[in-house]
């Protein structure tokens, strides 16, 4: 054995070595290695973010552009511009692609670039399993598409309903390609959760007590929370419903003792945290705008983060408002009309604490501030619409309906999406060192704000007016022609506006102005570092004190990590006292071989399940090299103070 | 403010419900989920505006104290919050008691809904099919069984059970006139109780996806006064006249030798298939296929010449016939009053 190094022979950022010295060395150790094979080892958590960004913007426009075809083929009554065949494929990768593809996907792509960033370290935790579950999320993606494209996209609705998606009801492959792409955005999601739970526990800035945590890394906790509670509920749902087709289980067989309504359950009870885990970060998005357009801490931080909590508690025990009309047992129905309604107080609260937030400070009404108030307008119509959803004879009569269409529209595009689009205005200028375009910006707000209301108001009228949901046509008799073609037009006017955004961000990146560090005067310390920051983030860990570092007349900087190896601080949960220094791990190629060899798997089962077992090897042979250790490396020691 | 007229336009919508409109409120069941909903949408609207001018007041507020440098900034002192802090508190508390009055609402209406549905005169089993809707009038001698497709007729002023079953996938009863919607879910019963308060033509439409012709299955639902609705259900007792001569005899005979009766019941014939709508009496229906065509010459003669044409999907196949075959058929339809 070799004797071990004093530790005080290592080089450390420190008294003597900063600035250009420093930054040198530091990008010679965290820089991705140049060329298209660096760039697939990347384990970088801005790269693995930025990725994902992308993806997901890919993944909405094509999901856009599925709704543009539905409404092309329902503004009007008897339309033939679809086959009922395709039409029902559309509106199910419609969904499926924006809830497993766009919109979980664009949190975490959202999260993995900014969270290391907001608490002040170096790279996120697990980096490898973070890259590995963006070759996931892109195979998943691949192989929904991929099937669509050649005829065997998925067409049982993105909830799958058992019989319909079973081995009777459904043969051919294309179910099996939506269990398939469920198990690997699964995967995706679950290890982008654990990553971001260690991260946002162990790997604070010194100083950064939970308390003074932003708000969006709390959102970020609670979901990875959830999504480590809700996903394995679908895991096990597609599992089964993947044997039922291809081993002839009979899990969800009647006529063999199987139940319907099992599937129902399990995959509502990931359904709904879902929801949350898609709002929940936009109202960490927005938490973080408010506070810094309007000059001062966002009021009522510990009354947001209990709401979050609390929100992330219900979202556990409402899924079977769902099934409302399943035919369960009335009393138990009451229990879950309360918990769905009692999520509209955690809701208020953080309304409440926004408007005062505004309605306290200074606001700037910049393009990311007008997203917000944009969103308070539209959301609470979602959200009122919840409430009646929640009421059981309420929704007996408007479930499955276009009222419930325009709902969830409110809530997901209105309460996550526009927040989505001022969060990506307001860090673009870090990601990318640019600006977006005021101008443009403000023009397209507008557009889309006004355009959305034209396309999913009317959808509540509709819905009251009789029209179900996931029909490919309806008779010229109904009436429902007129509103259609009003929400059709306004469809199209909304699918420009985002058009227009990604042409925005595309220009911008081009001749965007040159962004400063903290173009906005904001107060967390992602604006702390350079923009786009170098790949190590800091040249010097922060030192917080307060809830709002950069608004303090001095930033404060630890020193000490080891310069020529990537070395990270890990903080106590509660009160992040400095505990170790860790290493992080250096880029590799394996978790892309590694998701490859799973894919390859996952591809197969579809057609034998001798794939599980000839495919585990290569996926073995996969992971042993990952976790090979060909080099020591740091290791883990005390901080030395 | 623009989101206001369309709730204005909602609210006079009620006025004017077609016939498959939850709005219509036309059976005690959609009578009490409607008085419900009036409350839920006046309640929601006045929290809707009073949440709307908050923020316009905090807009304007904000715009004043950026103008003037007040308003807090920074990490503000404890101090400085306290009365946003009381105020938080007290929108809370408001919250928490407006969903509580709209959860003892929804309690209330509930019960309300349950003793409407009790003691049902009728009972009723609709069976789903992908996609048409079995419909069996239930009585314990046999042949006082009405059987029917796609069709159901309820007298007014009587509460009728309906049993749900499904054959194959999920689907859902929802008749929005009358009452809120039950799935129909295989391997397991359900049921759905109306209360019909007067006479009308209704329009049900399957709520649940089913698979493909999901958009194509309708059920025509007629409200009669009891006294038309036994008639109408002595004539369902009786078997339709054999034809006895011309085309309708033609076309008789092809319906008993091709495959039409391997599906298709139509009593007092030797055709009894069980595996497709009861056509026993479907010249008297309004519509064939689940609302598809209409019960007449064009509609029948379109229907056999092609079912794949107005129903792409659905489980009845083209059964090649020469014109002379078609009209025949088609007459023979015609007489199945």
């Amino acid at each position: 054995m070799n004797e071990r190094p004093d530790p005080r022979e290592y080089l450390r950022d420190g008294p003597d070595l900063t600035g250009a010295e420093l930054d040198r060395r530091l990008t010679e150790t965290w820089r991705d290695a140049p060329g298209f094979i660096g760039w697939l080892c990347s384990v970088d958590h801005k790269s693995i973010g930025r990725r994902y960004l992308v993806t997901a913007i890919v993944f909405l426009s094509l999901g856009g552009i599925l709704a543009a075809l539905m409404r092309l083929q329902l503004s009007g009554p008897n339309h033939h511009v679809l086959s009922p065949d395709r039409y029902n494929q559309i509106f199910t990768m419609h969904g499926t692609t924006m809830m497993f593809l766009f919109a979980v996907p664009v949190m975490d792509a959202m999260a993995i670039y900014l969270v290391p960033l907001m608490i002040g370290t170096r790279n996120i935790g697990f980096p490898r399993l973070n890259a590995f579950s963006y070759w996931m999320y892109v195979a998943g993606g691949a192989l929904l598409w991929v099937a669509f494209v050649v005829n065997v996209g998925p067409d049982a609705g993105w909830f799958s309903y058992v019989p319909l998606s079973g081995p009777q009801y459904s043969p051919g492959k294309r179910v099996d390609v939506w269990a398939q792409m469920v198990t690997f955005t699964e995967i995706a999601a679950l290890s982008v959760a654990v990553s971001m739970t260690a991260t946002i526990l162990k790997q604070r800035a010194p100083g950064m007590t939970l308390a003074r945590t932003p708000l969006f890394v709390w959102a970020m906790l609670v979901v990875s929370l959830m999504v480590i509670f809700s996903m394995p509920a679908v895991a096990l749902a597609s599992s089964m419903l993947m044997s039922d087709r291809l081993v002839g289980t009979h899990f969800f067989n009647t006529y063999e003792y199987g139940d319907a309504l099992l599937w129902q359950h399990l995959f509502w009870f990931f359904g709904h945290p879902e929801v949350y885990i898609i709002f929940l970060p936009a109202t960490g998005f927005v938490s973080e705008i408010v506070g810094a357009f309007s000059g001062r801490q966002t009021f009522g931080h510990t009354a947001i983060v209990l709401a979050l909590s609390a929100t992330g508690l219900l979202a556990f025990g409402l899924w079977v408002h769902h099934m409302f009309a399943t035919g369960l047992p009335r009393m138990g129905y009451a229990f879950y009309t309360s918990a769905s309604m009692a999520v509209a107080v955690p809701a208020g609260i953080q309304i409440f604490c926004w408007i005062a937030t505004i309605w306290s400070g200074r606001p700037r009404f910049e393009v990311p501030l007008l997203w917000v108030v944009g969103f308070i307008v539209t959301f609470v119509i979602g959200g009122l619409t919840g409430v009646m959803l929640a009421s059981v004879p309420l929704d007996l009569q408007v479930h499955d309906t276009y009222f419930v269409v325009a709902h969830f529209h409110y809530v997901l595009i209105g309460g996550a999406v526009f927040p989505l689009l001022g969060a990506i205005t307001y860090w673009f200028p870090k990601m990318t060192g640019r600006m977006m375009s005021e101008s443009i910006g403000r023009w397209q707000f507008w557009l889309s704000f006004v355009s959305f209301q034209v396309a999913f108001f009317p959808m509540h009228i509709l819905g009251i007016e009789g029209m179900p949901r996931r029909v490919y046509t309806y008779p010229a008799s109904m009436g429902w022609g007129t509103l259609n073609l009003l929400s059709s037009l306004g469809a199209v006017l909304f699918a420009v506006s985002v058009v227009v955004f990604v042409i925005n961000m595309i220009v911008s990146l081009r001749s965007g102005a040159r962004a400063p560090a903290n173009p906005w005067n904001a107060p967390g310390l992602e604006w702390a570092t350079s923009s786009p920051p170098e790949p190590y983030n800091f040249a010097h860990i922060p030192v917080v004190r307060d809830s709002t570092p950069l608004w303090s007349p001095e930033l404060t900087f630890a020193r000490g990590l080891r310069v020529e190896d990537r070395e990270l601080v890990m903080t106590t949960v509660l009160e992040a006292k400095p505990d170790l220094r860790e290493p992080s791990a250096q880029p590799t190629i394996w978790p892309l071989v590694a998701a490859a060899a799973t894919t390859v798997v996952f591809i197969a089962t579809m057609f034998t399940p001798w794939a599980l077992a000839i495919g585990a090897l290569p996926v073995a042979v996969a992971l042993t090299a990952w976790f090979w250790p060909k080099d020591r490396g740091p290791e883990g020691e005390p901080v030395i103070d | 403010m623009r989101r206001l007229l369309p709730l204005g336009a909602l609210v006079l919508l009620a006025g004017c419900a077609g016939i498959q409109s939850s709005n219509g409120r036309d059976g005690t069941h959609g009578a009490l989920i409607g008085g419900l909903f009036d409350k839920f949408l006046w309640t929601t609207v006045v929290v809707y505006l009073f949440v709307m001018v908050l923020l316009a007041l905090a807009i304007v507020h904000g715009r004043d104290n950026r103008r003037g440098n007040a308003g807090l900034q920074g990490e503000p002192p404890v101090e400085a919050e306290h009365g946003w802090r009381s105020g938080l508190t007290a929108f809370a508390g408001a919250t928490t008691l407006i969903l509580a009055v709209l959860a003892i609402a929804t309690w209330f209406t509930d019960r309300s809904l349950a003793r409407a549905s009790a003691n049902p005169a009728l009972e009723v089993e609709v069976t789903g099919n992908q996609w048409w809707w079995d419909v069996r009038y239930k009585d314990p001698v046999s042949s006082y069984i009405v059987h029917t497709a796609n069709e159901l007729h309820l007298p007014a002023g009587r509460t009728t059970r309906i049993t749900l079953k499904s054959v194959d996938v999920i689907h859902s009863l929802w008749i929005p006139n009358l009452a809120g919607k039950q799935d129909l879910i295989p391997g397991r019963k359900t049921a759905l109780e109306l209360h019909p308060l007067h006479t009308g033509r209704f329009r049900a439409q399957c709520a649940e996806f089913c698979g493909m012709q999901h958009a194509h299955m309708a059920l025509d639902v007629s409200v009669d006064d009891p006294q038309a609705f036994s008639t109408w259900y002595a004539a369902g007792l009786k078997n339709p006249p054999i034809p006895t001569g011309g085309q309708a005899l033609a076309g008789y005979l092809l319906f008993q030798t091709l495959q039409c009766s391997s599906c298709h019941n139509v009593s007092g014939t030797p055709a009894s298939g069980q595996i497709a709508p009861d056509l026993t009496h479907v010249a008297s229906r309004r519509t064939i296929a689940s609302g598809t065509l209409p019960a007449n010459h064009d509609g029948f003669a379109a229907w056999v010449q092609d079912p794949q044409q107005a129903k792409p999907g659905n489980h009845m196949p083209k059964v090649p016939l020469s014109p002379a075959e078609l009209a025949a058929v088609t007459a023979y339809l015609e007489t199945l009053r």
